[in-house]
C-alpha cells in the first residue's frame, strides 16, 4: 500500500516536472527573448525601458546562458513563488491571477457536483427503464443539450433573467463586493451568485455523463451477480442501487482528476459571456497579447492542480475499489 | 410417494424480440419431491436456465412467462401458483431465497466484487429473518463452515475475487441456503470448474441435501452428472420436456429418440464398450426457425414422414412415473392441414 502511494507520488512529481518544462517552452515561444517582447510592449504603451533595466532583467533570468541554465533560474524563482511580471498588466503575475485561481476551482467543483447530481440519477433511470418513453425523452433532450453551445445558453438565460426578473446574472459578485477584501459577507454574496453560472457550466457535461452512466449501468445490469441478487429475494430497487450502480460508479472516481482542465478550457467562452472572474478568459487574453509569463504561469498552475487531482482520485479509487486494495496486499 | 413440493405444468416463457418471438420454454412439465434430486438435462440453449428463472419469476425482459403453472407446496401444506403472483410482490420475494435457493452457473461473476462475502451473506440472512447484525454474522460464519470453507472467521471478510472458483461456488451455495429454503435449484453448478472440484461440489450438495431433506433441481448437460446425482430426470429439447422418468428408466430404457441419442453420445455410460461414439446428427435449429410438428424431426433417426412433421406429439404416459413426447407412443391427432 505504501509502495503504491509512493509510486503514485513519484509519478506525480515527474508529471509536474514535465508540465513545468512545457510552461517554460510556452514562455520562450515568441521570437526573440521575452525582454525584447517586454520592451516592445512597453514601447507600444508609450513608456520606454532603460538599457540598464533591460540588461538587469536579462541577467536575472540568465538569458545569455544556455537554455537549461535559463530553465533552472526560472524554476528556482517559481519555487519561491515569484512567477515573473505580466507584461500586459505591468504587475507581478501572481497579483494579476489573484483570487481567480481559487474562484475557478470553486466554480468548477460546483459545476461538477451539479453535473453529477443531475446526470447520475437520470443515467440510472434511463438504463433501468431502457427504451421507455422517459429514456427516449432524456436521450433527445441530451442530444439537444450537446448540440446547443453553452455560451448561447448563457446568453439566453441572461436575457430572460434580465427581461423577466430584472436580474443581472453576470459575474460572481454584486457591485459592492466586486473589489472588496474577503469577508463573510463577500463569501455569502458569492454563494448567492454561484448556482446559475455553475448550472450553465454544468449543463455542458451533463448530456455526455448521462450517456456514460447509462452505458456503464446497462453493461452491469446484464451481469450474473444481478440475477443472483434478485434470486435471493431482494427488492428490485435495492438490487439495482446496491450492486450494479455501485459497480457502474466506480470508473467515475478515476476521472475526478481530469475534470478541472476540462471544465476550465470548456468554459472560457461562457466565462467571458457571464464575465466570471476565472482563469479561463485570462489565459485566452494572455495568449492573444503574448503575455507569456502570465500564460505560462496559468498553464503551470492548472497543470499542477490537475496532477494533484489525479493523485487524489488515485487515492479515492484505492479506497473504494477492493480489487485495487487487495492487489496491493499480495 | 409423497406429494411433490414443486409441480411445473405446461410452463411457457417467450422472449419478444425485434426479430420475432423466441419460445425459450415451450411446455415444460415436471415434479420435484422433498429430499430428491431432479436432473434437467439438454443441449445448450434448450431452455434449462430460462425454466429455472421462470420458476423464480426473474426472467429478464423481453422475456415473459406466458402460460402454465408452477405449484409450490409450502411448509404449512398450502399450495401457491407462482405464475399467478406478481413478480415483484412481497410474497414472490419471500419465495426467492426463502423457499427456493438458486445457484448460478458462473461462480466467477455471480458475486459482487465490491462487497465482502460476509456482507452479501448477512444481507441474505437478514432479508428473511429478523436477527441482529452480530447474530447474522455468526450465522454467516456458520454457513461458510457448513459448505467447507477453511477459516470461515477470516473468509467472511474477504472478497469473492480473493477465492478460487471452487471456493466461490461453495460461497454461492452458502448464499443460496442462507435463509434455509426447502428447494435448491443448481444451474450447472460445476460447469466452470475442474474435474476434482466438480466432484467435491456435487458431494457437498448431496451432503447438504441429506442433512436438510432438500429438494434439488440439478441442471446440467452432462449425463455423467445426472447418473451420479439424480433420482429422476427431465430431458429437454428446444424448450419442451420430451421425456421424464426415474433415472434407471432413463438410462436403461430411454423411450424418446432424443434421449437415446443423448445417451449414445456419451461413451462412459454406454453398456457396449466397443461401440463407436455416436454424435447426434444435425445441429440445433435457430431459435427463430423452430421446425413444425415434432421439433426433433429433422434430426430424428425414427422420423416418420407425414406424421412427425405435421402435428406435435403430446406427452404419453408409459409407466406411472415415465412419460415421453413422441409419436412412437402417441396417436397422431387430426390436423387441419
Ligand atoms: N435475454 C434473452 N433474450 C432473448 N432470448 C433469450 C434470452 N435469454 C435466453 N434466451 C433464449 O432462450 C433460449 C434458452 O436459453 P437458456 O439460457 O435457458 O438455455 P440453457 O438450456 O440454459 O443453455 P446452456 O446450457 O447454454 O446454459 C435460448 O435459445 C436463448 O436464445
Ligand atoms: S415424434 Fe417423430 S420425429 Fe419426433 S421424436 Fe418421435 S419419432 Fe422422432
Ligand atoms: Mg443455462
Amino acid at each position: 500500500m505504501v509502495t503504491y502511494i509512493l509510486q503514485r507520488l513519484g509519478l506525480a512529481l515527474v508529471t509536474i516536472w514535465a508540465i513545468s518544462v512545457v510552461s517554460f517552452v510556452i514562455i520562450q515561444l515568441p521570437p526573440g527573448d521575452f525582454v525584447d517582447t517586454y520592451i516592445t510592449n512597453l514601447a507600444a504603451s508609450g513608456s520606454a525601458v532603460r538599457a540598464e533595466e533591460a540588461q538587469a532583467l536579462r541577467e536575472q533570468y540568465g538569458l545569455d546562458k544556455p537554455i537549461w541554465v535559463q530553465y533552472w533560474k526560472w524554476i528556482s524563482r517559481v519555487a519561491t513563488g515569484d512567477f515573473g511580471m505580466s507584461m500586459e498588466w505591468g504587475r507581478p503575475v501572481i497579483e494579476v491571477i489573484g483570487d481567480r485561481l481559487w474562484l475557478t476551482i470553486v466554480i468548477s467543483f460546483a459545476a461538477i457536483l451539479i453535473t453529477w447530481g443531475i446526470a447520475l440519477p437520470i443515467g440510472i433511470y434511463s438504463a433501468v427503464r431502457q427504451y421507455s418513453v422517459a429514456d427516449y425523452i432524456f436521450t433527445f433532450v441530451g442530444f439537444v443539450g450537446l448540440a446547443v453551445p453553452n455560451f448561447l445558453l448563457a446568453l439566453i438565460i441572461m436575457y430572460f433573467g434580465f427581461k423577466l426578473f430584472d436580474l443581472n446574472i453576470g459575474g460572481l459578485f454584486s457591485a459592492e463586493y466586486q473589489i472588496a477584501p474577503w469577508s463573510a459577507g463577500k463569501v455569502w454574496d458569492m454563494m448567492k451568485h454561484l448556482p446559475l453560472p455553475a448550472m450553465i457550466l454544468a449543463l455542458a457535461g451533463t448530456a455526455q455523463l448521462i450517456r456514460i452512466m447509462r452505458a456503464n449501468l446497462l453493461d452491469e445490469l446484464r451481469r450474473p451477480y444481478v440475477t443472483t441478487a434478485r434470486a435471493r429475494g431482494l427488492p428490485e430497487w435495492r438490487v439495482i442501487l446496491k450492486y450494479p450502480v455501485r459497480a457502474a460508479l466506480n470508473p467515475f472516481a478515476s476521472t475526478i482528476g481530469y475534470l478541472l482542465p476540462f471544465v476550465v478550457s470548456g468554459s472560457i467562452v461562457v466565462s467571458l459571456v457571464l464575465s466570471l472572474p476565472t482563469v479561463g478568459p485570462l489565459l485566452l487574453r494572455s495568449l492573444v497579447a503574448q503575455d507569456m509569463f502570465l500564460a505560462g504561469t496559468i498553464v503551470l498552475l492548472l497543470g499542477i492542480l490537475t496532477v494533484i487531482g489525479t493523485f487524489l482520485s488515485d487515492l479515492i479509487l484505492m479506497w473504494i475499489d477492493p480489487r485495487i486494495r487487495s492487489g496491493m496486499h499480495g | 410417494m409423497a406429494d411433490p413440493i414443486l409441480s411445473v405444468r405446461g410452463l411457457e416463457t417467450f422472449f419478444h424480440g425485434d426479430e420475432g418471438i423466441v419460445r425459450a420454454v415451450d411446455g415444460a412439465s415436471f415434479d420435484l419431491f422433498p429430499g430428491r434430486t431432479l436432473g434437467i438435462v439438454g443441449e445448450s440453449g434448450c431452455g434449462k436456465s430460462v425454466t429455472a428463472r421462470s420458476i423464480l419469476r426473474i426472467v429478464e425482459r423481453p422475456g415473459r412467462v406466458e402460460n402454465g403453472s408452477v405449484l409450490l407446496r409450502r411448509a404449512d401444506g398450502s399450495t401457491v401458483d407462482l405464475v399467478k403472483l406478481d413478480a415483484s410482490s412481497r410474497e414472490m420475494r419471500e419465495v426467492r431465497g426463502g423457499e427456493i435457493g438458486y445457484v448460478f452457473q458462473e461462480p466467477m461473476s455471480s458475486l459482487s466484487a465490491y462487497h465482502t462475502i460476509g456482507n452479501q451473506l448477512m444481507e441474505a440472512i437478514r432479508l428473511h429473518r429478523t436477527v441482529t447484525k452480530a447474530e447474522a454474522r455468526d450465522r454467516a460464519i456458520e454457513l461458510l463452515r457448513m459448505v467447507g470453507i477453511p477459516r470461515p472467521e477470516q473468509r467472511v471478510d474477504s472478497y469473492s475475487f480473493e477465492l478460487s472458483g471452487g471456493l466461490r461456488q461453495r460461497v454461492m451455495i452458502a448464499l443460496s441456503l442462507a435463509a434455509e429454503p426447502r428447494i435448491l435449484i443448481a444451474d450447472e453448478p460445476t460447469t466452470a470448474l475442474d474435474v476434482t472440484t466438480q466432484a467435491q461440489i456435487l458431494e457437498l450438495i448431496r451432503r447438504i441435501q441429506e442433512e436438510r431433506n432438500l429438494a434439488v433441481v440439478l441442471i446440467t448437460h452432462d449425463m455423467g452428472v445426472i447418473a451420479e446425482m439424480a433420482d429422476a430426470v427431465a430431458v429437454m429439447y428446444l424448450g419442451k420436456v420430451v421425456e421424464t422418468g426415474p433415472v434407471d428408466a432413463i438410462f436403461h430404457a430411454p423411450k424418446h429418440p432424443y434421449t437415446q441419442s443423448l445417451l449414445r453420445s456419451i461413451p462412459s455410460v454406454l453398456a457396449q464398450p466397443l461401440s463407436r461414439l455416436a454424435t447426434i446428427t444435425g445441429s440445433i435449429p435457430h431459435p427463430f426457425a423452430r421446425p413444425a410438428g415434432c421439433p426433433f424431426h429433422p434430426r430424428c433417426p425414427s422420423f416418420m414422414p407425414g406424421t412427425c412433421d405435421t402435428g406435435a406429439p403430446g406427452l404419453t404416459r408409459l409407466a406411472p412415473d415415465h412419460e415421453a413426447r413422441c409419436f412412437l407412443y402417441d396417436q397422431p391427432r387430426e390436423t387441419s392441414a
